[in-house]
């Protein structure tokens, strides 16, 4: 199975690459822009398992490693692959 | 006066190990080992640096993966009985990853990663890194790094307030706090924190790059030889 993990900064925490982005598509002419922000996609092959464990087991590596709680938020689904 | 005994911690992508066991050596006398950060105690030191540099290559989030290797159990430990700890720059990154202290970096709000020189005060110099400074002295000391924004909670950065945690604030040259003195973003302009108690300190700016009048600033060497009168 496959757990796909989307990092995002906090709300209301300044993301610098978000907002240069942002400008550059303004730039560009993309002027409906209200915001942008820039996170991270992490994809991990699991063992196949029962889905509530493989569930736990993400959201521990989340908290553990992945994803830096004082600035950013996750959000993860599990699919079949 | 026997010599301080200090350990200089290497990650797989430190960088500034050499520089800084040749500021501890030349300006504080200490005897210093390079530490392999495979090492599973570090109780024969009386300090521990963490230098500048890349741990694992800054994967992840700069000092993320350091966090979890082996010598940071022993640092742990070592902590615990209060033992003198220097973060510097990536050293800094770790120590914030450990949750050691409190707080994140983020990205330089220019998203460049710069290397110039900064001036930074000294907020406190009752701390054993910084009691041979005056309070308020201004120091030319040179910054290198891409993720050096430091990001605090409201709650978090009232609290280093209320505990007296800040140690340097990035200034102009007459030690002003403004916001073009300010490099990278910092909130509050913070370059260097340390624990309410004082044994540990992170900085961004590096000492060991300005410890001697031939590399263009000496505004460093104070830092090694306050470490050096405190633990006499």
């Amino acid at each position: 199975m496959l757990a796909k993990i989307f990092i995002k900064p906090k709300k209301g925490i300044l993301d610098p690459q978000g907002k240069a982005v942002s400008g550059a598509l303004g730039r560009l002419g993309f002027g409906r822009i209200q915001e942008v922000r820039i996170g991270k996609y992490i994809e991990i092959k699991l063992d196949d398992q029962d889905r509530s464990s493989a569930q736990a087991e993400v959201r521990r590596m989340c908290e553990t490693l992945l994803v830096n709680k004082v600035i950013e938020d996750f959000t993860f689904e599990i699919t079949g692959e | 006066m026997p010599k301080i005994k200090a350990g200089v911690i290497v990650f797989p992508g430190t960088n500034c190990d050499r520089d800084t066991v040749a500021a501890l050596t030349q300006t504080a006398g200490c005897s210093v080992d390079a530490v392999w950060y495979e090492t599973k105690s570090l109780r024969q030191y009386q300090l521990i640096v963490i230098p500048g540099g890349f741990s694992y290559g800054d994967y992840l989030r700069a000092g993320a993966l350091a966090r979890f290797s082996p010598v940071m159990e022993a640092l742990q430990e070592y902590t615990d009985r209060q033992g003198l700890v220097l973060g510097i720059c990536n050293g800094f990154q770790i120590l914030l990853e450990a949750m050691m202290l409190p707080g994140a970096m983020q990205r330089n709000t220019s998203l460049k990663f710069i290397c110039r020189d900064v001036f930074v005060r000294v907020e406190r110099n009752d701390t054993p890194f910084t009691l041979l400074y005056k309070r308020g002295d201004v120091l030319k000391i040179p910054i290198a790094h891409a993720d050096g924004n430091y990001y605090g909670s409201g709650q978090t950065l009232a609290d280093l307030e209320h505990s007296r945690q800040v140690v340097f604030r990035y200034t102009d040259a007459g030690g002003k706090t403004t916001g073009q003195s300010n490099p990278n973003g910092s909130l509050d302009n913070i370059a260097g924190l340390c624990t309410p108690a004082g044994n540990i300190l992170a900085m961004m700016p590096h000492p060991e790059r300005a410890a001697d009048r031939v590399l263009g600033s000496d505004d460093g060497k104070k830092i090694f030889l306050s470490i050096k009168k405190a633990l006499a």
